[in-house]
């Protein structure tokens, strides 16, 4: 079923809508404040995104993708209406369970299949791996796999918006698990006292790695319930809905451009397969992933789409041009070479060596 | 030529850099209005503000997040961890992040920052605030380590940390911050790297770091006056870079060398050198390595036991006498 468009999002200083271009002349839902492009671009992400994710599953199976890996299906709405709404220059932040937001910053799909693979092609030559994904030209500074690091790092690089007077904001994404961690409280309570341009979304995916967060957790939203601790308002939203996702972001992302400080927005999710590729997801209650694949953000978007008169064949037509981009970065990916051994020798320091000794 | 203290040496290096660089910032505990629980920070709030030196809250892994953070978006910060034993508590940030972010990311990501911290015994504080923990960050990949022993090394080294574009965790031995030294007038920028020769001799070199160099000049005037050997006295200064090239030419002068570590036995950077020379300048050596650490034991925060289980001048004259003479 479809979710009727809100009008606006909550709160003052929101910023500008994009500009109001749904389509004339189609049968379309009046008074969007979104724009057929803005949602065309949207639906583009969501489905990078899935192709990827879904590939990468693919290439497992097929013991392509080595190591550990963390699929972010059934998160996409959170990466794309974040991105979406991000100008190129501000900064991203996120955990191990991160393709989701590198490929939503505009990283290539070959970088990130290439890096999964362990190919020259991926955008750490191989050097870090699925759980670190980074691309600095697209602002995707960095996926994290230690909770609850990257919470402060994101906040200093605020630091420098704010020293610098640049106007960026730094985006901070992390899960529902992270909340439980001193770096958590220590980032937000000093973005709050610094009033820093960061903005941290909680992906409330309902599970911290295999245990359920409600069991593990003082407060029944992990993230919303503690946001008063930092003098911030409560913000959770429904995190499988693109357009609530993007109208939030441009909320938080004007309050910190004006100044106003930090944002700690939980986005509630779900994630369609288990924690890590090792976890086939047994200890989620029968029923629960069905109810919550009738909230999938990608059909319901596909939906979405089309009440606002969208044709599908636009719809359907991105579709297939996304797959068959999917398919050939995994052509790309896979006739990369590996690595050179040269790579290991290389980049500790800034002056290209390793040398720790004269 | 000025005399400082080695706390007045941080302060004048870091307001040196701080007006010669507006991305220069500085951020810690207690360091701003208050001047550095040590005072080793006084004057620099007043004269570049609370926007560049910035009191936080007691949060060390904010306080390193945000010098990370600050310094791959294009900052230098410098931050303070008050006392080096709290390095502990926001190790992830130095040991999987800070270090880790440039060779993972394939060279994508610069950290120019500092972490300045006070180390070190005899200050009687006891286990938890007298830590010698410099070989905690000498064994991560991507962390530059320094440690200097004088004023005129704090300010150069210091400046040089500042400049330098990769992560340098800067020790500053707590119970030297009151000695006084002959700072050069005008701007100082030293060498990372790079060990110096404060004593030459020609029977045994005594290779010392931080608050332990002063105790080896102390021994090696000694065991000249009373014992008649001639030591030379070398100040690593920086453990990474190490300076290999001058330390082993010094030990292989004398064919002896001994490692004056204020650190606990096991794992001692002192352990790394006599590694580097048994595969080097093995046949060089005239006799075996002596290394002289505290026990491998906590700390203890009496005077009387501190100052038996950290290395003495008396300490390094005994044993030189006993096992070299």
């Amino acid at each position: 079923m479809a979710t009727k468009p809100k009008a606006a999002a909550k709160g003052k200083g929101r910023a500008k809508a994009a500009p109001k271009r749904a389509a004339k002349g189609k049968a379309s839902l009046a008074n969007d404040d979104i724009g057929e492009d803005t949602r065309l671009a949207l639906w583009r992400s969501l489905l990078e995104i899935r192709h990827v994710e879904q590939r990468a599953y693919d290439l497992f199976l097929q013991n392509l993708i080595k190591g550990t890996s963390h699929l972010a299906l059934g998160h996409e709405a959170v990466a794309a209406g974040f991105a979406t709404a991000m100008q190129k220059d501000d900064w991203s932040f996120c955990t191990y369970r991160g393709h989701h937001h590198t490929l939503a910053r505009g990283a290539s799909m070959e970088g990130v299949l290439g890096e999964l693979m362990g190919r020259q092609c991926g955008l750490l030559q191989g050097k870090g791996g699925s759980m670190h994904l980074t691309s600095v030209e697209h602002g995707a500074m960095g996926s994290y796999a230690i909770i609850g690091a990257h919470l402060p790092i994101a906040m200093g690089a605020a630091w420098t918006a704010q020293y610098k007077k640049t106007g960026q904001v730094s985006v901070c994404f992390f899960g529902d698990g992270t909340t439980n961690i001193g770096a958590f409280h220590e980032a937000l309570n000093m973005a709050a006292v610094w009033k820093l341009p960061v903005v941290f979304v909680c992906e409330n995916n309902l599970y911290m790695e295999y245990t359920p967060i409600k069991d593990v957790t003082a407060v029944h939203n992990p993230a919303g319930d503690r946001a008063a601790s930092y003098g911030l308002p409560k913000i959770v939203i429904d995190g499988n809905d693109a357009d609530e996702v993007y109208r939030t972001a441009q909320t938080a992302f004007a309050k910190a451009r004006a100044g106003d400080g930090p944002s700690l927005i939980e986005c509630l999710t779900y994630r369609h397969s288990g924690h890590s590729r090792a976890d086939p997801g047994d200890y989620r209650p029968p029923g629960e992933l069905e109810a919550w694949l009738k909230k999938d953000p990608v059909p319901r978007y596909r939906e979405r789409l089309a009440e606002f008169g969208i044709s599908k064949d636009v719809i359907d037509g991105m579709d297939a041009e996304v797959l068959a981009q999917v398919d050939e970065a995994t052509e790309i990916s896979k006739a990369s070479s590996p690595p050179g051994l040269e790579l290991i020798d290389v980049d500790v320091w800034a002056d290209g060596g390793t040398a720790w000794r004269n | 030529m000025a005399e400082l203290t080695y706390r007045e040496a941080v302060a004048e290096a870091i307001a040196q850099e701080m007006r010669r660089d507006e991305d220069v910032v500085f951020l810690g505990e207690d360091i701003g209005a208050a001047g550095g629980v040590f005072k080793a920070t006084v004057g620099l709030f007043k004269e570049f503000g609370p926007e560049r030196v910035r009191d936080t809250p007691i949060s060390e892994q904010a306080i390193l997040g945000a010098a990370m953070g600050s310094a791959m978006t294009g900052l230098k910060p410098i931050a303070e961890i008050m006392f080096s034993d709290f390095l502990a508590v926001c190790w992830d940030i130095v040991a999987n992040e800070i270090a880790k972010a440039r060779y993972m990311t394939g060279g994508q990501m610069s950290m120019p920052l500092v972490i300045r911290t006070a180390n070190g015994g005899g200050s009687r504080f006891g286990a938890q605030h007298s830590q010698s923990v410099e070989n905690w960050a000498m064994m991560i990949p991507g962390l530059k380590v320094v440690a200097p022993s004088s004023p005129a090394d704090v300010k150069g080294l210091l400046a040089a940390a500042i400049r330098d574009p990769d992560p340098v965790m800067f020790f500053e031995q707590k119970s030297l911050y009151p000695i006084k030294g002959f700072v050069p007038d005008g701007e100082l920028v030293d060498e990372l790297g790079t060990a110096k020769v404060l004593r030459d001799g020609g029977d045994v070199t005594i290779v010392a770091l931080a608050a332990m160099v002063p105790r080896a000049m102390k021994a090696a005037e000694e065991l000249s006056a009373q014992h008649g050997i001639e030591a030379t006295v070398v100040d690593v200064r920086s453990l990474v870079p190490l300076d290999t090239q001058t330390i082993l030419r010094e030990i292989s002068k004398t064919g002896r060398l001994v490692t004056v570590e204020e650190n606990p036995r096991l794992c001692g950077w002192g352990a790394e050198i006599a590694s580097i020379v048994a595969d080097e300048i093995f046949w060089d050596l005239d006799g075996p390595i002596i290394r002289i650490t505290t026990p491998h034991i906590p700390l203890p925060a009496a005077d009387a036991l501190e100052d038996a289980t950290m290395p003495s001048a008396e300490r390094i004259v005994r044993e030189i006498v006993e096992k070299i003479d």
